[in-house]
């Protein structure tokens, strides 16, 4: 995969712009599960961590890469279960269980 | 037949069009569990996508992504008490995992690395680095492992900045000579030191701000990450996790007040102490818990402002009990919540709703302030300095200036609170003294039963 420096900067602008309008409509009551989300979603980093270890050019690529996939899967799967976890607690008044 | 690289990149677009779905459905409670639906199958779309690559061995890949689920499964099911703390413990993963790669790229690459690339690589690590041991140390300071004191010396500043510009240099250094591979060492090494260095100084109050700036951080230098590899999935990924972190910190910072430098800088907590000395004759009111359930079943107004104190004496359930109790007697109750209550965004609001409260009844800042001089009772439970009118009134306080809950405007003011020591930033708050205000000293939880049960029991 090859990625010129320009279309690079195309993509993080594009996507920080999206970023900031998406992120600034999520309600100051769900900053706490919009963190564990959008942390859990950074650990798409594990694409790259993947590629490292499995293609396992050097035995240094190989250990470096299984750690970075074992701390990013912990990220995916804790950031998710903890996410869900708290969303489900929000309720509004007439959805209450007595 | 269709080649496994086209299937690879269709199956990263999906992936990047649900994170940014994921991301737009959180924005109302309705539809945000759908957003955590999006951002699973993305995921899960993405690392199979990943998987289909040509020539991958997969056993390490496998032991990696079972080993992970094992530790985030219960990193998933922490206490809703521990929810900043393991923030912060998610960040140094992200932060982890992002430096080593860089690192494996490095070495791979060298020593013919393009400049271009060399210098993402440089940004990567840096900022992988550092945010890995901030975070840990924050991660320490939440968990109350490490000391949660703002701990500073002379010339603390200099020491820091210096460090980060020794790194800079480095950096470009590399970028010119990147055959001089035994800088590179020195350029992780830094950086996770200067990690340490820029959390020492921060105090427990603080933390929201700077939780997010890792939040930021992290972002950040997982897109680095992305420039070097040539993923668009993760630049995308780190553009929209640093977006978020940053929205975050100057929500923040402008709730206290206070710049990133200053926040980052300026080791609050430290140079009031002798300004807190010199007050303590003065009189205040206190009552037992008789006599605040008197004057809150007598009201038909009450606002709640729950504080960081409500979360460490664990009253969260107790809170609701009230609220119960009085709903039940027809009586009005809100919370107030201020932006950096708690040791994280949002944190209190999480706390109610896991205690059940409905999150209609939570309201911000902005929403509730106009409602304080129609408000029968103002109830402060474990909140100190988000309620101080000092930040209004008074120019010489250290946090003049940082927008406060009005509920000095309230009818009566009471405060659940421990002793009359000063709060978290050691700043005297003249609410106390007030002629409306009665002080309820005791642990938060015991205090809120008591009052429950006076509820309950005098008035059936």
């Amino acid at each position: 995969m090859n990625l010129d420096l320009l279309t690079g900067l195309y993509v993080f602008m594009l996507a920080a712009f999206i970023g900031f309008e998406v992120i600034r409509r999520v309600s100051p009551l769900l900053h706490t599960p919009l963190m564990s989300l959008t942390n859990a979603l950074d650990a798409i980093a594990v694409v790259g961590a993947i590629i490292l270890a499995g293609e396992g050019k050097t035995k240094l690529a190989t250990i470096l890469g299984t750690i970075a996939i074992v701390a990013a899967t912990s990220n995916i799967v804790g950031g998710f279960i903890i996410t869900d976890r708290m969303l489900k607690m929000f309720k509004a008044s007439g959805t209450r269980k007595p | 037949m269709i080649p496994a690289d086209t299937i690879i990149e269709v199956t990263y677009i999906i992936a990047t069009a649900l994170f940014i779905l994921s991301l737009k459905w959180l924005s109302s409670p309705a539809t945000a569990r759908r957003g955590v639906w999006a951002g699973e199958v993305g995921m899960f779309l993405a690392i199979l996508g990943t998987l289909l690559h040509h020539g991958l061995n997969y056993r390490w890949v496998a032991i990696g992504l079972v080993l992970g689920t094992i530790i985030g499964v219960p990193l998933g099911k922490v206490a809703m008490t521990a929810v900043p703390q393991r923030t912060a413990l998610s960040h140094a993963f992200g932060a982890l995992c992002v430096t080593l790669v860089g690192t494996a790229e490095f070495y791979l690459r060298a020593p013919a690395v393009p400049k271009f690339m060399m210098g993402v690589l440089s940004l990567e690590v840096i900022l992988g680095a550092l945010t890995f041991t901030g975070s840990l140390m924050a991660a320490g300071k939440l968990q109350e492992v490490l000391p949660q004191r703002p701990i500073t010396y002379k010339g603390q500043n200099f020491v820091n900045l210096g460090m980060l510009a020794i790194a800079v240099v480095i950096a470009l250094m590399l970028v010119h000579n990147p055959e001089k591979m035994f800088l590179f060492p020195l350029m992780i090494v830094i950086p996770l030191i200067f990690g340490v260095m820029m959390i020492i100084p921060i105090g427990g109050a603080d933390m929201p701000t700077v939780i997010s700036l890792l939040n930021s951080y992290a972002g950040l230098s997982a897109a680095a990450m992305g420039f070097v590899l040539g993923s668009k999935l993760l630049i995308i990924a780190g553009a929209l996790d640093g977006a978020s972190g940053f929205i975050l910190s100057v929500n923040m910072s402008k709730a206290m007040n206070r710049s990133f430098t200053n926040v980052l800088f300026g080791a609050f907590g430290q140079e009031q102490k002798s300004a807190a000395g010199g007050v303590e004759a003065r009189p205040v009111r206190s009552a037992s818990p008789e006599e605040a359930a008197g004057i809150l079943a007598a009201a038909s107004k009450v606002v709640i402002v729950p504080g960081y104190g409500m979360a460490v004496a664990q009253a969260q359930h107790k809170v609701r009990e009230l609220y119960d109790a009085l709903t039940k007697k027809g009586i009005d109750v809100k919370f107030g919540i201020h932006p950096v209550a708690g040791r994280m965004p949002g944190h209190m609001n999480v706390l109610l709703a896991e205690a059940d409260i409905p999150y209609d009844r939570l309201l911000e800042m902005d929403d509730i302030n106009g409602d304080f001089p129609q408000t029968d009772v103002a109830l402060i439970i474990g909140a100190n300095d988000v309620t101080n009118p000092a930040a209004r009134e008074d120019k010489s306080s250290p946090i003049y200036g940082m927008p406060i809950l009005d509920v000095d405007k309230a009818h009566t003011v009471m405060v659940i609170k421990r002793s009359m020591a000063a709060g978290f930033a050691g700043i005297e708050n003249p609410l106390y003294y007030l002629d409306k205000t009665l002080m309820l000293f005791g642990d938060a939880r015991t205090f809120v039963g008591s009052i429950v049960r006076e509820l309950s029991g005098g008035h059936g």
